[in-house]
């Protein structure tokens, strides 16, 4: 399919994004900079940019607790994550989320979720709220393997069916929920096998090859537009980090995750983006220069933001 | 004034909502065609069509959980469960996800989603359709829960939870869909948050609501009848809860009972006498005495029932209780 020069451009720019951004927290909690918990997408960079690349900044997304990929590939600003992520007010939200909430709905961002699988009815909402208000909006809505086996997925993704709502259902199958593998507690092979029971088409594509995310979301958020219903696609990667930081990898075999990380999702992009002549070298490191540039003032932005007030703690629970 | 039946009195609120504001759409259970099982959205479907009133599968945890992306993205949903007993399967979307949403995000969306709900025994439909779980819910911050026991605080409170923006359990007696009350032909709301007066009264406050307001005002006529006058007071709202008006009442009367029908331990009763105790203690001349169902589920056998749900009789003696007053 023929994808535009600046499409294939902010796919490669949004996944070093993540890459970049993700090392960084990586680093700044190793470093007792971070409080709480990160989950990271290391690894999973294609799934969230090949889908947001396909939708519009009005289009709405629902995120998990490993969200920070799907804020950055939905356009969210490094800064204003990574002072969310040391709790300061200056935040997307003011310090009461935190790494697993984090919500901006001027992008669509409906918010990452600590719960999993609880994105998938909330985005089939916002789905449904799309096609009453006939707004023409579309939503992806991200989850992982396990929450596949939470009833919230068949409940939900049945109510889509039968209305033909406009949503994308992303499962990012990285084959371990938390230390479980998922072989372990699941009959099938394949969860896109599942959209037959939906009466959606289930999609199978490699999750580390952008551009085969970005044409399978194309065609999906294309079908959501149009008023032909849901679409489920079944990503398969890897996480090259354990569930959260500091989890110690016990449950994964070793050749597993190099042969994962040999076949990564980045450096294959920008090595057929130069061949085809989309971006020189040259163009390449001047993006990826650019990105650490906004990523380190991004951290600089969150180190000097004001905490916030001990009372504002009291303050949003009622509109 | 003219009458109308409680479940018509929410239909009206519903079709007048609807009316107002075309973001405004019910969905659930059997609403559609066949008008809620309770009746309460009789004639919705063909007056509105099915984009307004729409019929969901049985998928609780679905259909509420779509209510809470819906209300984030420019609809107010308000949602019928047909028996509250089944608001488990919904829990976590309405504790945490609905009632979490706008504080976890620093503000940034608003929650405009109502749930209605049937609650209540007396019906023998045993443990597993009789309960009240209001308790529960006001546990929880973030969620507003509306208890009417009239049809004119129905319609009144329903219409005003529709307009609110943030996440509202409206919870409906079953006893009293088939009450009949004055109800207005021209439009009104009623405060959320605002107790109800239901009977002045100088000796003893009881503090009640839902179904235990006809209940408390039926004991408070008997007592009437041997000298002792009741203050009933409907709580309608609780939570967030009229703690002023708890609060006068009792300092006028300095006598407490807390009326209600589902059981006791962390209960709203619980609550109530908390709030006396921490607030208006010293214009206590007696012991708060409490009447509610017995700790155990909601049994079936109609005697069983009797026994496990508070009676009128109750109140009469939880009130000769706190006046230290031989019953007669």
């Amino acid at each position: 399919m023929d994808i535009p020069r600046e499409t294939l451009l902010l796919i490669y720019e949004r996944m070093l994004k993540i890459r970049h951004f993700e090392d960084r927290v990586k680093d700044l909690f190793a470093a007792g900079e971070l409080p709480g918990f990160v989950h990271l997408y290391l690894g999973e960079e294609a799934v969230a940019v090949g889908v947001c690349a396909a939708m519009k900044d009005s289009d709405y997304i629902t995120s998990t607790h490993r969200g920070h990929g799907h804020i950055i590939a939905k356009g969210g600003d490094m800064g204003c994550m990574m002072a969310e992520l040391y709790g300061k007010a200056t935040g997307y939200n003011k310090g009461k989320g935190g790494s697993m909430h984090i919500a901006y709905p001027e992008l669509g961002i409906l918010g990452a979720n600590g719960i999993v699988s609880a994105g998938i009815p909330i985005a089939t909402g916002a789905g449904m709220s799309a096609m009453l208000r006939k707004s023409g909006q579309v939503v992806a809505c991200f989850f992982g393997d396990g929450a596949s086996n939470e009833g919230t997925f068949h409940e939900s993704l049945n109510i889509a069916g039968a209305f033909n709502l406009p949503v994308v259902y992303v499962c990012e199958n990285n084959l371990y929920a938390v230390g479980t593998r998922q072989s372990q507690v699941r009959k099938i092979e394949d969860i896109a096998d599942r959209a037959v029971s939906y009466g959606m088409p289930g999609v199978v594509v490699d999750g580390n090859d952008a551009v085969a995310v970005y044409e399978a979301a194309f065609e999906a958020v294309d079908r959501a537009r149009s008023g032909e219903g849901p679409t489920l696609i079944e990503c398969k990667t890897y996480r090259w980090r354990t569930h959260f930081e500091g989890e110690p990898d016990t449950y994964r075999p070793p050749e597993e995750l190099a042969a994962w990380i040999k076949r990564e999702p980045i450096a294959p992009y920008r090595k057929l983006l130069i061949e085809q002549g989309v971006m020189s070298e040259a163009e390449a490191q001047a993006i990826e220069k650019k990105v650490v540039a906004e990523l380190d003032a991004g951290v600089e932005y969150a180190r000097s933001s004001p905490l916030p007030t001990p009372e504002s703690a009291m303050a949003d629970l009622w509109a | 004034m003219r009458q109308l039946f409680y479940n018509q009195a929410i239909a009206e609120a519903l079709a007048e909502e609807m009316r107002r504001d075309q973001n405004v759409i019910l969905w659930g259970i059997d609403i559609g065609p066949y008008g809620g099982a309770n009746a309460c959205t009789k004639g919705l479907y063909e007056q509105f069509g099915p984009s307004r009133v729409i019929d969901m599968p049985v998928s609780e945890l679905g259909y509420v959980g779509m209510g809470v992306g819906a209300a984030a993205t420019g609809i107010r949903p308000v949602i019928e469960l047909q028996f509250s007993d089944w608001i488990t399967l919904a829990s976590e979307m309405i504790i945490n996800q609905a009632a979490k949403m706008r504080y976890m995000f620093g503000g940034v969306l608003q929650m405009p989603l109502v749930i209605r709900a049937p609650v209540g025994g007396y019906l023998s439909a045993g443990a597993q359709h009789s309960n009240s779980f209001e308790s529960m819910f006001s546990f929880v911050p973030g969620i507003k829960v509306i208890m009417p026991s009239t049809p004119y605080e129905a319609k009144g409170l329903l219409k005003s939870a529709i307009r609110d923006n943030n996440t509202v359990l409206f919870f409906e007696h079953k006893k009293l869909y088939a009450m009949k009350g004055e109800v207005p032909e021209e439009e009104y709301t009623l405060p959320i948050g605002k107790a109800d007066i239901k009977r002045p009264g100088s000796d003893v406050t009881i503090v009640t609501y839902a179904y235990m307001v006809g209940k408390s005002l039926a004991a408070a006529e008997t007592l009437a009848r041997q000298g002792v006058d009741c203050e009933v007071l409907d709580l309608r709202t609780i939570d967030p809860m009229d703690r002023e008006a708890v609060l006068a009442s009792v300092k006028k009367t300095g006598h407490l009972v807390v009326a209600q029908e589902t059981w006791r331990d962390c209960s709203v009763s619980s609550e109530v006498a908390a709030l006396v105790a921490e607030e208006a203690v010293d214009y206590l001349d007696g012991p708060v005495v409490r009447v509610t169902a017995k700790d155990v589920p909601i049994p079936f056998s109609p005697v069983l029932e009797e026994y496990v749900l508070p009676k009128e009789a109750d109140i009469v003696a939880a009130v000769n209780k706190v006046l230290n007053r031989v019953s007669v």
